[in-house]
């Protein structure tokens, strides 16, 4: 019989302590959506979207209300539409983008990622098109998710793509700079990207996966704040025994729910992904766990270390909470949706150097960064080129998703709302990589890559 | 048998446990286990119940009883067990 202060444990960590499951994200297969007029190609993406994903929203505020624990987020990957549009004998996949868009509106989900293109070792037509497309796409639809995968630990990083996705990046700040350039806030470059990964703007369906799966991201950087709060002062082992206690119970709750969705919804279950992810309510920070670690800031000396302990006993007591884990799990750290990385970014205490540093260690990368919008194409390349190699080496998965403000400086800032927040704009290095990316080509696989 | 935990949290006033347990008998809805604290005028409750022959859906139960902690300024929320025993059971 489970115990009054377990009850009350849990219904704390809800109520003071933001404890949701942040996002149930069901994959959706368009490979068999493929026909050679993009007309009859949209038509079909529309009708299995819709009928595959028409209870989601649904089942997710069933199960929140009868678990008496939020489910934030009910949202929609598909496989990425280079390879499932590769077939349309058309220019551009713009009107593809507009079609997810109103299928994710029809639904009631508020993201719908898979707007992609994978070109980690080379272009196909289709990826050309796609990757085209992204600026165009992102202008002319409010929820539709891109990310590009420029680079892996088995084959090098294309650096064309780099080069383009610089460019892309830049494009799409241009076009969307009525609106804060928002566009650049749902664009991700990727090294490594994972096919099974549930969370914004990254997702989509991997062409290994099932038909349908549902695949859930827990949270709750607040409850492991609330739990180090209990500890402070004590020593490391003390302290990474306690954050992987609280991801356990975090994960066994995003476990449950996955479950129970994936049964409602009659939709096999994918795996968990046991990120915390922040928002940029107080309570709900990654920054906030390194101040009650011992930093003053995020950034200062030792972030590095925090933002490691704390990834790895994440994934440890997550890892044996749910039979299937997968996605990006760890710790994410982007800067404009948690409100303590925005603070320690206007003072000064958190740069873009530290913040790549942190990438080595972190679960995804340089994300929701904002950067002056004077910053060239190519400093955007050399920064993903950075990103990437760090992904390539270490094999981890890295992304960058900077958002180059138009018309802004460093000291200003960009107000995007809701879960995607507000960001001061960082300093960027100002001196060039530009005869460095004008090179081109491909950059080989290490060497720890020929495992055979 | 299918079983929900219902927490009382608020002010302490008359008529906390009536209201509430009026409801449940009306729904058909049998009491397992009561425990229940005041603590400097705060008052504390956690129920077990069956809700196997339970009348109405689970979540009309769930809005009934919010509807009830806000009549009266509580907080009362109504959760199926498993999300205690997933989180605090191997």
């Amino acid at each position: 019989m489970i115990t009054r202060n377990e009850i009350l444990e849990t219904n704390q960590m809800i109520d003071d302590a933001n404890l949701d499951v942040r996002t149930i994200t069901m994959g959706i297969s368009l490979l068999d959506c493929a026909d050679a007029d993009i007309d009859k190609f949209n038509e079909k993406v529309y009708n299995k979207i819709t009928t595959y994903a028409k209870d989601l929203v649904k089942v997710g505020d069933e199960l929140a209300k009868e678990y008496g624990v939020p489910v934030v987020n009910k949202r929609i990957s598909v496989t990425p539409i280079a390879i499932a549009a590769a077939g349309c004998k058309t220019d551009s996949y713009v009107s593809i983008a507009q079609t997810l868009d109103k299928a994710a509106k029809a639904v009631g989900v508020n993201f719908i990622g898979g707007f992609s293109a994978l070109v980690h070792k080379g272009y196909t037509e289709s990826d050309r098109k796609l990757i085209a497309s992204i600026p165009e796409a992102m202008k002319v639809t409010d929820f539709v998710c891109s990310s590009v995968n420029i680079g892996t630990s088995r084959n090098g990083i294309n650096m064309d793509a780099v080069k383009e996705m610089g460019e892309i990046i830049h494009k799409t700040a241009e076009l969307t700079k009525d609106k804060e350039c928002i566009g650049c806030a749902k664009l991700v470059v990727f090294c490594n990207a994972v096919e099974d990964n549930p969370f914004m703007a990254g997702a989509f369906h991997g062409v290994g996966e099932a038909d349908c799966a549902i695949n859930v991201g827990v949270s709750g950087p607040g409850v492991v704040k609330k739990a180090l709060e209990q500890v402070r002062g004590a020593d490391f082992e003390t302290l990474c025994e306690t954050v992987k206690r609280t991801a356990f119970k975090i994960t066994r709750v995003g476990q449950m729910i996955a479950r129970e969705a994936s049964k409602r919804l009659n939709v096999p279950f994918g795996i968990i992904d046991l990120s915390l992810a922040p928002t940029p309510a107080v309570g709900d920070s990654i920054a906030e766990i390194f101040q009650e670690m011992g930093l003053a800031e995020p950034g200062a000396p030792g972030t590095t270390a925090a933002l490691a302990l704390l990834n790895d006993n994440v994934k440890k007591g997550g890892v044996m909470a749910s039979s299937y884990v997968g996605g990006l799990s760890g710790a994410f750290i982007p800067v404009s949706e948690d409100h303590g990385m925005i603070e320690a970014a206007e003072k000064g205490a958190l740069t873009l150097e530290k913040l790549e540093a942190m990438t080595c260690v972190c679960s995804v990368g340089l994300d929701m960064i904002a950067v002056p919008g004077d910053t060239t194409p190519a400093t955007l390349s050399g920064i993903i080129a950075d990103e990437a190699a760090i992904g390539m080496v270490n094999n981890k998965t890295t992304a960058v998703r900077l958002i180059p403000v138009i018309g802004r400086g460093v000291g200003e800032s960009v107000e995007f709302g809701g879960l995607l927040g507000y960001a001061p704009i960082m300093a960027v290095n100002p001196y060039s990589c530009e005869d460095f990316i004008a090179r081109g080509g491909r950059i080989p696989a290490p060497i720890h890559s020929f495992k055979n | 048998m299918k079983k929900a935990v219902i927490t009382v949290l608020g002010q302490d006033k008359v008529g906390i446990i009536a209201k509430v347990c009026t409801f449940l008998c009306e729904s058909n809805v049998n009491i397992l286990d009561i425990s229940q604290t005041i603590v400097g005028g705060y008052f504390d409750m956690v129920m077990v119940v069956d809700i196997t022959a339970m009348t109405c859906p689970f979540d009309d139960a769930v809005e009934r009883l919010a509807g009830i902690g806000e009549e009266m300024g509580l907080k009362i929320k109504m959760q199926h067990t498993e999300i205690f025993d997933a989180m605090h059971r191997i």
